[in-house]
């Protein structure tokens, strides 16, 4: 088992989405994160999603999702891809707390996007590990909610998922 | 010219090259079935008894001919009522255009009386799926549903219509008929690849599928395997892509296959795959399927590929040209030890029928039934199922001559399918049509012999009449110790009264020569006829491979005591 990333250009209408999420769940994979958004060209959007699983589910996902009369192209990225992830999270600080918070907010070059007296907002960017690192470390303090947006990717280089 | 969107639904339809629909009127669909009597002259309605009924009408439609097969349904219910004929269609790569009316779009999504999202609920059986918001799409819309249905692998293909955009009025211009998007040619390396292993191999096995019977490739097959030496075997879906009467032709093989089919294909080095999805009820247990054996697929569906079995070579694309070019680069070759062990098979084969033949004390069995109608059934006879063991005997016994010729459920195995699907293929082809069905599944869709015999479609049904559904007692009586649930059937329906109340001629028979003098006069009766015919409730479908089972684990006779 491995983890792994999709990305799909499809056509921006509606229902798309639904086709491509219900393909997953009708030959039994689990999508772990989705993200969608519109691109360059407004008539497409452009679908990430990580999943994990053996080579098997791999090919058969790709080759399921090429089937898709909505889904342009797609094609499962290289492992070494740029991958971010952005998070809000909402953690209660308090005169002993503020500043260990303030520090794993520097170090992790995250920022503080709303502050009140005993709660604030910290945005973090990064790749999954990041994050996941950022939310260990808030643990022991209360968090209070939290939202991830999931992982969006681009291969290195000259190559784009349209001349892959 | 400026029409309405019910009169362009119509009209393009008209244009893609339709001649005959088959659907049911409703609230939502009433502008489309007013454009339908307009052009009247132009297309033909059938009007079924139920929803159900025409959308599998559509699919026998396309399975005889290869034509997109073409049903209309209003809102709510009667789009629900399509749902397991497009299933159908879908389990079977059958191309087919289903057209629904819908709520108008400003009542869309209020829960509004017979409103349902149908699209939504049809995602997963259909190839693709429309609703179509704005008049300006509707008819490129339809023609882009054909191109879609018809080509690559193909499948059905539904197209949700709103009422207010039936009533809507936009200019139309006729269009052609639009063309099979073209499938990529395979590379010539992999061709010579492919050829290399066939070379190589002592015992090759030509496997095919729906996909090559759809093709029409039949003839060249059959060429090609005296070329190799090879045998042929089918999967259920590949039945009637050649004809039986060829010295290759081992039939279908798999879980009701014939012995000496799975045997061989067990034993073969070669499998030479041409459209086949390696169905479960085909392979068995897939961890022993062909161990011996090395697979070359060809199939124009890339998630075919390494789907259910791992192939050593896989082949995507335009199953035809690969075919053909296999075909034309492997030479003459001879490999008469190989079709001595199958000439061996084939004895063992008729020498357990002999002998279940013989044991047999019924007055009359379901071999001799189909005996009788190899015998008598004209040539280019449309042999249409239903779902269950007559299907399985018909798989096995019956005999096809020509292409196109076998209307049933395989993928998705739908009991009920039968009645649509013969009507639909008769009024496709006008050629003999016999529907063999048996009393569980006739049960289902009965209703359809008032279209029948409304549109005066003379099909034969022969209705093996066994009082219990045969298929799951089968099971119960080999794996679930004889605790017969729910299937013995009590029922006291008399089916010649009833096919004589719908107008229909009925008729019972207990013995082959019965059977005989009913099934000729139902050939030349020119209205439909039912012949039931009396057969043992205990009678079973053999060999069986149990399911989840391999090769070794099947089952050739049972001793009934």
């Amino acid at each position: 088992m491995s983890k792994f990333i999709i990305a799909a250009k499809v056509d921006n209408q509606i229902g798309v989405l639904t086709r491509v999420t219900g393909l997953f769940t009708r030959r039994g994979f689990n999508i772990d994160t989705l993200t969608v958004g519109e691109t360059e060209n407004p008539e497409s959007s452009r679908i990430t999603i990580t999943m994990t699983g053996d080579e098997y589910a791999r090919d058969q996902m790709i080759n399921q999702l090429k089937k898709l009369v909505n889904v342009k192209k797609v094609e499962i990225l290289e492992p070494e891809a740029t991958k971010r992830e952005l998070m809000l999270i909402k953690v209660r600080h308090t005169a002993e707390t503020r500043t260990e918070i303030m520090t794993a907010v520097d170090v992790f070059r995250a920022k503080v996007v709303d502050y009140s007296a005993n709660e604030m907002c910290i945005e973090v960017t990064g790749d999954s590990a990041k994050v996941d690192a950022f939310v260990a470390l808030m643990k022991p303090f209360e968090i209070m909610e939290m939202c991830r947006t999931g992982v969006v990717a681009l291969d290195r280089g000259g190559v784009t998922l349209l001349n892959k | 010219m400026k029409l309405t969107g019910a009169e362009i639904i119509v009209k393009t339809l008209i244009e893609q090259g339709v001649t005959d629909v088959f659907g049911y009127p409703g609230g939502q669909v009433i502008n489309i079935y007013d454009a339908l009597y307009k052009y009247q002259n132009e297309i033909n309605h059938i009007l079924t008894a139920h929803e159900q009924g025409a959308s599998h009408a559509a699919d026998g439609y396309s399975r005889a001919t290869g034509k997109v097969g073409v049903c209309i349904a209003t809102s709510g219910p009667g789009a629900t009522n399509l749902v397991t004929g497009i299933a159908t269609a879908m389990l079977d790569s059958i191309p087919m255009v289903a057209i629904t009316g819908n709520v108008p779009n400003s009542l869309i999504g209020k829960d509004s009386f017979q409103e349902i999202d149908i699209t939504g609920i049809t995602i997963p059986i259909t190839k693709h799926n429309y609703f179509v918001r704005n008049i300006e799409d509707l008819a490129d819309t339809i023609r882009e549903a054909f191109a879609i249905a018809k080509s690559g692998r193909p499948g059905p293909v539904l197209i949700d219509v709103p009422k207010d955009v039936q009533v809507a009025t936009y200019e139309y211009e006729p269009q052609p008929i639009v063309e099979k998007i073209p499938l990529p040619k395979v590379d010539e390396a992999k061709i010579d690849e492919a050829v290399v292993l066939l070379s190589q191999a002592k015992k090759p096995y030509i496997y095919i599928g729906g996909g090559a019977a759809g093709l029409g490739l039949g003839d060249e097959i059959v060429e090609f395997a005296r070329k190799i030496d090879a045998v042929i075997g089918c999967s259920f879906m590949g039945l009637s892509a050649v004809p039986d009467s060829n010295e290759r032709f081992l039939g279908m093989q798999g879980m009701h296959g014939h012995y000496a089919s799975s045997m061989a294909q067990n034993e073969a080095d070669i499998i030479l795959a041409v459209g086949v999805r390696f169905s479960d009820r085909a392979t068995g247990n897939v961890q022993k399927f062909a161990k011996k054996s090395k697979i070359v697929q060809l199939d124009p569906d890339c998630a075919e590929v390494n789907k259910n079995v791992r192939v050593d070579l896989g082949l995507i694309g335009d199953v035809e040209d690969s075919f053909r070019r296999i075909a034309e680069k492997c030479e003459k070759t001879s490999r008469p030890e190989w079709i001595a062990r199958v000439e061996e098979l084939k004895n063992e084969e008729a020498e357990t029928a002999r002998e279940l033949a013989e044991a047999s004390t019924a007055s009359i069995t379901p071999k001799q039934v189909f005996d009788v109608i190899n015998a008598n059934k004209p040539a280019k006879t449309i042999i249409a199922t239903d779902v269950g063991q007559h299907q399985m005997w018909t798989a096995q016994y019956i005999t096809f001559d020509s292409r196109r010729r076998f209307v049933s459920s395989g993928g998705l195995g739908t009991m009920g399918f039968g009645m649509g699907a013969a009507m639909g293929a008769y009024v496709a082809t006008g050629d003999p049509t016999v529907l063999i069905t048996g009393d569980g599944s006739f049960g289902m869709n009965l209703n359809e012999l008032a279209t029948a015999v409304s549109y005066n479609i003379p099909i034969v049904i022969v209705l093996l009449n066994n009082g219990v559904l045969g298929m799951v007692r089968q099971w119960q009586t080999l794996f679930f110790g004889k605790r017969y649930s729910q299937t013995v059937l009590s029922r006291q329906t008399d089916f010649v009264k009833l096919a004589e109340a719908f107008g229909a001629k009925g008729v019972a028979v207990d013995t082959p020569k019965a059977f005989e003098e009913a099934f000729q006069a139902a050939l030349k009766a020119g209205r439909p006829t039912v012949i039931d015919v009396r057969i043992g409730e205990d009678e079973m479908v053999l060999p069986m491979l149990p399911p989840g089972g391999a090769i070794d684990d099947i089952i050739v006779k049972v001793d009934k005591k």
